[in-house]
């Protein structure tokens, strides 16, 4: 495609000033991510080459003032209450996905398609409110003090299901029609179609829609700074408060001068390490589809 | 093998309704919370006048101006920049090319960037290099770098779509690639535009952890672009987290933001399904 254009139309000057003009733009964007990582590790840097890596896995506590920078409880935090959600939204949101491809009848599987969109749309400080005033309170009421590592997950499951939902329904969509007719003529039944040919040749865009899940919850911030108590501790059970990473830098950097300051840069950049992560997972799995097929 | 058994097994069946039914009723039940508690609050004096007493009483007036504004500065930057990154995308670079993976790779790593990061960045580069201090200017910035890939890549997809024999139409007449894109593609591809549009402007309407060190929490009417102001989002988690008895005010201010919302999510899927009906019956 490409390469007919480039062959076919020959280009005038006023194309290459174009074609600079939007290189420049362009690159601008390029730009604006290696200002992002590099004004991360410009604040991060001198407290980096000072404490170097360790004193963030080792230190007793979490006292930047006093210079004890251990991240840990809150890294545990993060992702605690991250494979809780994944867990609790991958059945819930495949499910879904099954329920409106398969299941619903048309004008069901159209609402609740709806439904779900509706659900993607509401912002994360409404989620976080809603936890706040509702859920928070029944949980107290089983076992204070109600912000808790439960509550937390509750509210990451309900926000990442849509992504999860959403994502499953497109790669259902994509499995060839021939499958389910040919699973059909051999007569196997409706489930036993679903969960042997169906999940197993969406295999690959459920575990994009995992992983583009799981990385709207590591990086979550409002919702879980709201209903999860922000007590920096390594949560023991469903019902303590605790606090992650991102809440951790929303809640300190408003006070945060120097050494302190650089901390919560430096987590800030455990965060797109982890997002790094998962976004080349996620490339990983889209070259193994694209081979197969 | 017990296959016969698993026919007419209905357990699958009554596990998959249950999930249905019960992702329902927790949208009703958060919908339906913020109705019943925020519908009473709700009037033309709450969405003009400005609040008093700590967001207790009084309305949302200046908030909704300063979310306008930093909305404005955000749109005003990544549009440009995201429609031309889109355009070198779709119509002048290899798929291949290094320079078109480097683009692309960061835009993946940007759409996947947490928000309270890019509020870090914000406030470092923003804010404290650039001097631009709390202000509407540093929280529309801000939200620019985070809507940019939403908008190049509806963008991207919009100028796909376009039949590659417009292309070659227009270059057998003799036009500059100029002229047809200006002429020709953009206008076929308006609807991706549109759609990346308004999911951009949802995306940042919703942000929150990002402006909380761009944008400031002063809840006055902002005089200038310099100014510090308070979104509505912003102004639900101070109302929930840091004034006792706002609760009210915040049900109301959380119902207008989720019906913001989803006004515009229903304008994009809209225009997105409007688009597609076309593009079936050319």
């Amino acid at each position: 495609m490409t390469l007919l254009k480039a062959k076919i139309l020959s280009p005038s000057q006023s194309d290459a000033i174009l074609l600079w003009i939007l290189r420049g733009l362009a690159l601008s964007t390029g730009i604006i991510v290696v200002l992002i990582v590099v004004f991360l590790l410009l604040e991060a840097w001198p407290l980096l080459q000072r404490v170097g890596w360790w004193r963030f896995v080792s230190d007793r506590s979490w006292h930047p003032a006093e210079g004890l920078y251990n991240l840990m409880p809150m890294l545990w935090g993060s992702l605690l209450v991250t494979l809780g959600s994944v867990l609790l939204a991958a059945p819930l949101g495949i499910g879904s996905a099954i329920f409106c491809q398969y299941y619903a009848p048309p004008l069901v599987a159209r609402v609740y398609r709806r439904l779900i969109e509706l659900l993607a749309g509401i912002p994360s400080v409404v989620y976080g409110f809603w936890g706040l005033v509702v859920l928070v309170p029944l949980i107290n009421q089983v076992h204070p003090p109600g912000t808790s590592l439960l509550a937390g997950i509750a509210i990451l499951t309900l926000m990442i299901l849509p992504t999860i939902a959403l994502t499953a329904e497109a790669s259902f969509a994509e499995v060839p029609a021939e499958y389910i007719q040919g699973a059909a003529a051999l007569g196997i039944s409706r489930w036993g179609t679903i969960s042997k040919v169906v999940l197993t040749a969406a295999k690959s865009g459920l575990l994009t829609g995992l992983i583009l899940g799981t990385g709207r919850a590591i990086g979550e911030t409002m919702a879980v700074l709201m209903v999860c108590g922000n007590v920096v501790q390594t949560p023991a059970s469903l019902f303590d408060p605790f606090r992650t990473l991102t809440a951790n830098i929303a809640l300190e950097m408003a006070y945060a001068t120097g050494n302190h300051r650089a901390a919560l840069f430096v987590s800030g950049l455990l965060l797109m390490v982890a997002i790094a992560i998962l976004v080349a997972a996620a490339e990983g799995i889209e070259k193994v589809k694209s081979f197969s097929s | 093998m017990g296959d016969r058994a698993k026919i007419d097994n209905p357990l699958p069946s009554i596990i998959i309704w249950a999930i249905a039914l019960f992702v329902t009723a927790a949208f009703c039940w958060i919908l339906g919370d913020l109705l019943w508690h925020g519908v009473g609050k709700l009037s033309w004096a709450f969405l003009t006048t400005a609040p008093q007493n700590a967001g207790r009483d009084g309305g949302i007036g200046p908030i909704l101006v300063s979310t306008c504004l930093i909305l404005g500065v955000c749109m005003a930057v990544s549009l440009p920049l995201g429609i031309s990154t889109a355009m070198l995308l779709a119509e002048f670079t290899n798929d291949e090319s290094w320079f078109g993976r480097l683009v692309r790779r960061s835009l993946d790593v940007l759409a996947g960037v947490p928000s309270i990061v890019f509020g870090l960045f914000g406030n470092a580069f923003f804010a404290v290099k650039l001097g631009l201090g709390f202000s509407i200017l540093s929280g529309g910035l801000t939200l620019a770098c985070m809507v940019l890939p939403i908008l190049i890549r509806s963008t991207e997809a919009g100028l796909r779509a376009v039949p590659a024999d417009y292309r070659l139409g227009a270059a057998a007449l003799g036009l500059s690639r100029t002229t047809t894109l200006w002429k020709l593609l953009l206008p076929a591809a308006t609807p991706g535009l549109i759609v990346g549009l308004v999911l951009g402007i949802g995306r940042a309407i919703a942000e929150t952890a990002a402006l909380i060190f761009t944008s400031g929490y002063v809840d006055r009417m902002p005089e200038s672009l310099l100014d510090s102001g308070r979104s509505l989002s912003v102004h639900i988690f101070d109302l929930s987290m840091n004034v006792a008895g706002g609760d009210s005010s915040a049900y109301a201010s959380a119902l207008v933001l989720s019906v913001l919302l989803l006004l515009v999510n229903g304008i994009a899927t809209w225009t997105a399904q409007f688009w597609l009906a076309r593009r079936i019956t050319p």
